[in-house]
Order: C-alpha cells, then sequence, then structure tokens
C-alpha cells in the first residue's frame, strides 16, 4: 500500500510542484489505468504475466495522452490559474468517471495476477506478488528520481518549477514541459493502479482513496517535495494498513487526518517543503 | 541591429509602454535610463516577448520577432538578464549553465568561453546557485545569457545591490564583449556607470523614450539626468 502510495503521491506533487496545479483528478488517471488494466489483460489473447505487462506499458501510456490532451484543451486555455484549475480538475473527475462507467460499467473486476506465488516461512506465508508490486513501484519511483535529476530534460522541469517565465528566456517550451510534466504525473498514477490491481479491482469508483490518500501524503510531506512525499507515503501508507487491519480503516483515516491538521497547524508547509 | 519601431505594450489592460521607439546598434552599449515606473524593466520584457505586443514592431537585423512565442525569442540571437538575476536558485551552477546551454547543440566551446570569462564560476559548479554571493549569481546570470550566443544582450539593472569591486568587473565585462560586436541594452540607474559605458543613452518617461542621444554629447551635469532620472 505504501509502495502504491508513494507512485500515486509522487505523481500528484510532481504536477504541483512545476506547474502549481492541485489536480483533483489525480484519482481519476489512477482509476482510469486500472480500467484500462482490465480491457487490456482481458481482451488480448496472452497469458496472465504477458498480459499484465502489457498493461503496465499500455496503461500509463494511455492515461499519460488522456492527461496530455486535458492539459493541452483544458489548462493551458485557462493560463495555469490556480482556483480556476482546481475547478477544471473537478469537472475532469466527474468527466473520467462517467466516461468509465458509461463504457466499463458499475462492476468491480478482477485482473488476474502476472503470477501466483507464495513466499511460505514457518509462522506465516506471505504473497510474493505484493512483495513484487513494492519491488517495482521502488524500481519506477528510482527512475523517476534519476529522470528528473540526471537527466535533460528533469532538468528543464526543474527549472521551469522555480521559474517558469526565465525558463521561456532561455528557448524553454513552457506549454510542452507542463504537458509532459500532467502526462508523467497521470502515468505514474496509472502505473500504480496496474500494481495494485490484481490485488484489488477495477472499478469506477476507485479513484477516491488514493485521491485522498496522496493529498495527505504530499501536504505531510510538503508540496513540490518528492523526497517528503516518499517519506509520508511510507508513515501513512503503512500506518494506513497497519491500523486498517487491527482495528478498522476509519480510524486509519481519521488519524491521517489528524497528522494533517497537525501538520497545517504546525508545519504548514510540510515536513520537508520550502517556506513560502 | 535590433530595431523597436512605435510599440505599444503592458499587462492585460494596462499599458506601460506607449509608442516606443529606439535601436541598439551592434558594437554598442545602448544605456536606458529613467524613473522608477518609467517602462524600462517592461521594455526589456516586451523584447523578449515575455509582455504582448499590442501594436508596433520589434525586429532584429529586420527579422520581426514581436509576434513570436516567448521561448523563440532566444533563438534569434537576443539573451536577457533580468532585473534581480532570477537564476534557478535550487539549481547548481553548473545545471544554470546548462539550462543557458539548451538550444544549443554543440555547447561545449560556449560553456569554455562564458566559464574563461568568469573563471570564480569554474571553481563553484557543483554549488547551488541561490548560496553564491551577490556578485558571483550577476556573473552567473550573464554567464547563462551569454550561452545563447546571442548578437543582442539586455542586461536589467546588472550593478544593482553589488560592493564597487563588482561594479567594476561587470562593467569591464560588459565593455569586453562591446568589443566583440555584441549589442548590449543596460538599464542602468547609476550615472557613472552610464558616463563610462554608454555610447547612446535613451531616456525614458510614462512609457515613451522622450530623448535618445550619444554619450559623448552628455556630461554629468547635463539637465537630461536631472530631468529625467533626478539625480
Amino acid at each position: 500500500m505504501a509502495a502504491v502510495l508513494a507512485l500515486t503521491a509522487v505523481g500528484l506533487s510532481l504536477v504541483f510542484g512545476v506547474m502549481r496545479v492541485v489536480n483533483v483528478a489525480h484519482g481519476e488517471f489512477y482509476m482510469i489505468g486500472a480500467v484500462v488494466a482490465w480491457f487490456v489483460t482481458y481482451y488480448l489473447p496472452f497469458p496472465p504475466a504477458l498480459a499484465w505487462l502489457a498493461a503496465l506499458i499500455i496503461a500509463p501510456l494511455a492515461v499519460a495522452l488522456i492527461a496530455a490532451l486535458a492539459d493541452t484543451l483544458v489548462l493551458k486555455r485557462l493560463n495555469y490559474d490556480p482556483e480556476a484549475t482546481i475547478v477544471a480538475t473537478i469537472g475532469l473527475l466527474y468527466m473520467l468517471q462517467q466516461a468509465a462507467l458509461t463504457f466499463y460499467g458499475s462492476d468491480a473486476r478482477p485482473v488476474v495476477a502476472p503470477f501466483q506465488w507464495r513466499i511460505q516461512l514457518p509462522w506465516f506465508g506471505y504473497s510474493g506478488y505484493k512483495l513484487f508490486v513494492v519491488l517495482a513501484a521502488a524500481i519506477i519511483l528510482v527512475a523517476v528520481w534519476v529522470f528528473m535529476t540526471r537527466t535533460k530534460a528533469g532538468l528543464v522541469m526543474r527549472a521551469t518549477q522555480v521559474d517558469r517565465e526565465t525558463a521561456q528566456a532561455f528557448g524553454i517550451n513552457v506549454d510542452r514541459v507542463y504537458a509532459g510534466t500532467f502526462a508523467l504525473g497521470g502515468a505514474l498514477a496509472a502505473a500504480a493502479a496496474v500494481l495494485i490491481v490484481p490485488i484489488q479491482q477495477a472499478h469506477y469508483l476507485m479513484g477516491h482513496d488514493p485521491l485522498l490518500l496522496s493529498f495527505i501524503v504530499v501536504i505531510i510531506g510538503g508540496l513540490g517535495s518528492i523526497r517528503g512525499t516518499l517519506v509520508a507515503a511510507l508513515v501513512i501508507g503503512l500506518s494506513d494498513g497497519v491500523i486498517s487491519m487491527f482495528f478498522s480503516p476509519t480510524l486509519a483515516k481519521i488519524i491521517a487526518t489528524l497528522l494533517v491538521a497537525m501538520v497545517l497547524v504546525f508545519r504548514p508547509q510540510g515536513l520537508f517543503g520550502a517556506r513560502a | 541591429m535590433l530595431r523597436v519601431d512605435g510599440i505599444t505594450a503592458g499587462y492585460g489592460p494596462v499599458t506601460i509602454l506607449r509608442d516606443l521607439s529606439f535601436q541598439a546598434a551592434p558594437g554598442q552599449v545602448t544605456c536606458i535610463m529613467g524613473r522608477n515606473g518609467a517602462g524600462k524593466s517592461t521594455l526589456m520584457k516586451a523584447i523578449m516577448g515575455l509582455v504582448p505586443v499590442q501594436s508596433g514592431q520589434i525586429s532584429l537585423s529586420g527579422v520581426p520577432v514581436h509576434s513570436l512565442p516567448a521561448h523563440k525569442v532566444p533563438l534569434q540571437g537576443i539573451a536577457y538578464v533580468p532585473q534581480g538575476r532570477r537564476l534557478f536558485g535550487p539549481l547548481t551552477v553548473a545545471e544554470n549553465i546548462e539550462i543557458g546551454l539548451f538550444t544549443r547543440k554543440k555547447g561545449l566551446q560556449t560553456r569554455n568561453f562564458v566559464l574563461d570569462l568568469f573563471p570564480r564560476l569554474a571553481e563553484r559548479l557543483d554549488q547551488v546557485a541561490s548560496t553564491l554571493s551577490g556578485g558571483e549569481q550577476q556573473m552567473l546570470a550573464i554567464a547563462r545569457a551569454l550561452c545563447l550566443e546571442p548578437s543582442v544582450l539586455l542586461l536589467d539593472e546588472p550593478t544593482e545591490g553589488l560592493q564597487p569591486s563588482m561594479i567594476a568587473l561587470i562593467r569591464d565585462t560588459v565593455l569586453r564583449l562591446r568589443e566583440t560586436g555584441l549589442a548590449t541594452v543596460l538599464v542602468e540607474q547609476r550615472m557613472d556607470t552610464v558616463m563610462r559605458m554608454a555610447d547612446r543613452v535613451a531616456f525614458m518617461a510614462h512609457g515613451r523614450v522622450e530623448a535618445d542621444v550619444a554619450r559623448d554629447q552628455l556630461t554629468p551635469d547635463s539637465s537630461l539626468f536631472q530631468q529625467f532620472v533626478g539625480v
């Protein structure tokens, strides 16, 4: 849970960090990723592992395309005005949700795991796939970090994050950077969904929980801070899992919300965020 | 030759520049002087495409640039050092220079040129830009702009807030660049700096160039300084 949450939250944090857009539709990118994964694994006549692998490639690409289109057709026209983009992404949330309801239906449908393998220890057993999810999420997060810190595209994104106007004065096409960032954020949410969908099920309302938890994570970690997002995702993901398992999911959400309230009161910029 | 012909520009409904004209020739330093609010920085931004031009024309060597999107203006050979430097603060010196070289296919020679021009930057390549001293930040801002290999360099108050030794260094650098044939447009408030560097001086008020005179027609006690700058 923590690993997948980190992926989703990093996408949200990246979009806010570079574009200053609070993407309320981020959970729906996650949901669309899961739905596309179901379609790919259901219709492709491949063995489960291969079909799932195809979904891991196709779903993030499809969601990246939707996100880039949403950026170009909606957010760019609003000139990335912070308040207007919040309203616009709320609209996008409902459009994506209703599109999924129309074309996918209201059923929750399972995606077959790419492999059925269990680690059997003397005192308990554990799903090998869940361990694989942690590993895969970690690999994707490292790839994102390398992309942001070691590539020219990442450098351009960081420069645009610091100063959009000055970036343009050095030949950087900010519109293209924003479309790419929004696409990358969506792709990360979709990748998280493809990883989780063999454990949960694809459903048109499944975007709410990851959106709420992602916001909790990025507020605690510090909006725009990838390091803070990772730390907070670990804390919130683990505590949500443990408290949900031994007490109740409602209590887990109450505690997470309380944590957000405390951060907002005592350290409004988040644990690792820069002071405004 | 950079030509600005009768431009009107501003922010949304607010017009700042009104029917403004001036030009900057290669191998010359053209200084822009005027009181706060005269429109000097807006003029720099309008040339860079960062403020929309409502009417008039800006051209470089006869090629119109005022209708280009902002990110294509530097490709025409116009580089900009903004007021307050506006470095990419969390990035290192090397990364700031790399952003300057973003539009260059082979930038190694240019990179070496700017690091030779400012050897102190070469010693601090891995240092985060925001932790440099004010003078070093200004060097980096100029170096980053020169990475574009421009034919026109716009400098918006580059000596603001610097100690005298740094001002002298910036001044010497601009004069060295002038020898290479670079057209420099320098927004400056300090009369002594203008008197030492300028080939021409354009005095702005209320969004217009009200007087454009050759440096050798000016003396420190010229009434133009009193009239347009208040010194």
